[in-house]
């Protein structure tokens, strides 16, 4: 029997770990890359030393043999947080997939939204962001958001991965609006125990996601698993036209889930509605039992 | 201003707009004819509820009123900050929202966002800054949060950041930074239907040229450096 | 945030090669892109650094680092978060190595 290959962790992976680990070997070529570019001057007149990519690298590249754009944000450098040069590189790639046509965009979420430091460029660029995903998808390309990272897809950046085709996640990965930190410091322990982390894992995180259906996969925290998971997706995915038809059906998906949970608290809660018999076991599943207990659920 | 004076300062010819739980809703007429009205009053935190009921009447104007313009009128605190609201995935909501609104777009709706009192973060992100072109009434609070927080966070001395922001559109809150950054088209010191009239007018121009945001941060100075980097990137060598 | 610049004597890399980066700007770490510089016999160094105050100890860091390895010929441009010297001085090696171009 042959040995499995050691496993590389998505979580722990830099940015440029994590694209050398998801396309094929060598084929990355970055856009801007850090001997043509000059750190962000509003983080120098804060007396921030900032990055030579302001943390997201973005370049072209091969998933099985298929033409991709790549975008992946550095969650180490200031929380992977958008700021203009990060936004504006960002906008740039997806923009260009709009007229290019690859074959995909994925696009390595790991950030807790708008940069303070720059709030102002952040959240416009976001906006930006927000609008160009949805062009690129118009286009027909697909903007697959792979989620894993420290920082998880949090703040604009959430809202910005629920605008791709998909959510590739993996059970280290959250994905929600506002940090529970935020919560708890605003409306206090009892909303949200921000150091309680099993409890925001059930509240955010990519076991509770996958099976509220707001991600399409889960993925081991592997780069491998990442890779075979974005080609897989690929394969099976057709990029819909944006439709009055398909927004009216997410509309009633939504009230439906909206009335049927809306006073539940906990991840646990919304399993148990689920038809799931055993929650309290569900953060212990491994990934294969828990898709295989998804796969068995009523819808 | 109340909401109703401003209703009355840009509809003056009619409107029968309803709120029910800071969610405004209904139709207006305008020397150009009918148009939409939607959005929030009151500094709400937008939660699902919001987001969706606003969701729904976008859709609903789709389906039964080819072309009507939309005009968004914006009064949020932010986003509502709940457990419950996140376990349901809150930014999904808010996405579904800014994909109704680009929907719309898409099949030939003209939109303009005014913001009438606050327009905070996420609550901003996703309708407002959605439509074609967004405005501000005089007195409104634009931001993303406020400076004592900021320096809290950043662990910036907040007179460090005080001392910029005068200085510095990229961080200081205020509708005139969004303006000079290309985010908001122009302040309003008054709501009026003329003004409304002319942004509806730009609005269909300005849907055919695409998100020129950028382009406009650049030439009112107050982001240098956006418009040249994404530039750069469509221009960059070509993939093998 | 410091500024520091320095020029080492140091034994030649060998041939000019396309520019290297290693490392990540987070808290306690830095990021390092080094490139062919115009002095064979020297290895130029330009560094940010949110810590200020400690010039003494980058330019007993750094000298030990253009004494004890093969960097005359390149520029080297730091990012700098707070790492310790020897997180600094591992980066380097490694920065160097990759610049080289091999692993080892």
């Amino acid at each position: 029997m042959n040995a499995p290959l050691a496993r590389r962790s998505w979580f722990e992976a830099t940015a440029r770990a994590r694209i050398a680990g998801l396309l094929d070997a060598g084929s990355f070529s970055e856009w801007l890359p850090p001997a043509a570019a000059q750190p962000s001057p509003h983080l120098a007149q804060l007396e921030l030393p900032g990055a030579f990519d302001d943390g997201v690298v973005i370049g072209y590249g091969k998933l099985e043999k298929k033409p991709i754009f790549v975008i992946a944000q550095e969650g180490q450098f200031m929380g992977g947080a958008v700021g203009e040069i990060h936004g504006a590189k960002i906008v740039g790639t997806l923009r260009r997939a709009a007229v290019e046509k690859p074959a995909a965009v994925l696009f390595l979420i790991d950030s807790g939204g708008v940069r303070l430091h720059e709030a102002n460029a952040g959240l416009i660029a976001i906006s930006e962001i927000m609008r160009a995903v949805l062009d690129a998808r118009a286009a027909g390309v697909p903007v697959i958001a792979l989620v894993g990272g420290s920082c998880g897809a949090f703040g604009g950046m959430g809202i910005v991965a629920k605008l791709c085709s998909a959510i590739l996640i993996s059970e280290e990965g959250r994905l929600a609006l506002s940090g529970p930190e935020v919560i708890e410091t605003v409306m206090g322990v009892e909303e949200f125990d921000a150091k309680d982390r099993a409890l925001v894992w059930r509240v955010t995180g990519g076991k509770h996601r996958y099976l509220m259906g707001d991600c399409a996969a889960l993925v081991d925290d592997d780069l491998a698993a990442f890779r075979t998971g974005a080609a897989d997706f690929l394969v099976a995915w057709q990029e819909p036209a944006p439709s009055p038809a398909l927004l009216r059906a997410a509309q009633q998906s939504l009230e439906n889930r909206l009335a049927a949970y809306g006073e539940l608290r906990d991840g646990l809660d919304v399993w148990a509605a689920l038809g799931i018999t055993d929650p309290a076991a569900v953060p212990l599943l491994e990934r294969d039992e828990l898709v295989a207990l998804k796969e068995g659920l009523p819808t | 201003m109340s909401l109703n004076d401003i209703l009355t300062a840009l509809f003056p010819a009619g409107h029968a707009v309803a709120v029910d739980r800071q969610v405004l809703t209904g139709t207006a007429e305008t020397a150009g004819g009918t148009v939409a009205v939607l959005g929030t009053t009151d500094a709400a935190a937008i939660d699902h509820r919001m987001a969706l009921a606003l969701a729904s009447f976008v859709l609903d104007t789709v389906d039964q009123h080819p072309g009507r313009p939309l005009v968004f009128l914006v009064d949020t605190s932010g986003q509502a900050l709940s457990r419950g609201q996140e376990l349901l995935c809150l930014n999904g909501s808010l996405a579904h929202l800014a994909r109704c609104v680009d929907l719309a777009r898409r099949q030939g709706h003209p939109s303009i966002a005014l913001v009438t009192a606050n327009a905070v973060s996420g609550g901003f992100l996703s309708f407002g800054l959605m439509a074609d072109q967004a405005y501000a009434l005089a007195d409104a609070q634009v931001r993303v949060m406020d400076l004592r927080a900021m320096a809290r966070v950043t662990k910036i001395a907040h007179e460090r950041l005080v001392e910029l922001a005068g200085t510095s559109p990229i961080f200081a809150p205020g509708a005139d930074s969004y303006v000079r950054m290309g985010g908001i088209a122009a302040i309003w010191p008054a709501p009026s239907a003329e003004l409304l009239a002319g942004a509806l007018a730009d609005a269909a121009a300005a849907r055919a040229a695409g998100d020129r945001r950028q382009a406009d941060g650049l030439a009112r100075g107050g982001r240098q450096l956006a418009a040249g980097i994404a530039g750069a990137v469509r221009n960059s060598p070509a993939g093998a | 945030m410091e500024t520091l610049e320095f020029r080492f004597a140091s034994p030649p890399a060998g041939t000019a090669a396309d520019p290297a980066l290693c490392g990540v700007v987070g808290s306690g770490n830095l990021e390092i892109l080094i490139r062919a510089g115009d002095d064979p016999a020297a290895c130029q160094l330009s560094i940010k650094t949110s810590a200020r105050g400690f010039g003494q100890v980058w330019q007993a860091v750094l000298g030990d680092f253009a004494a004890g390895h093969a960097a005359g010929g390149t520029q080297v441009a730091i990012n700098d978060m707070g790492a310790t010297p020897a997180v600094v001085t591992l980066r380097l090696a490694q920065a160097l190595t990759e610049y080289r171009g091999g692993a080892q």
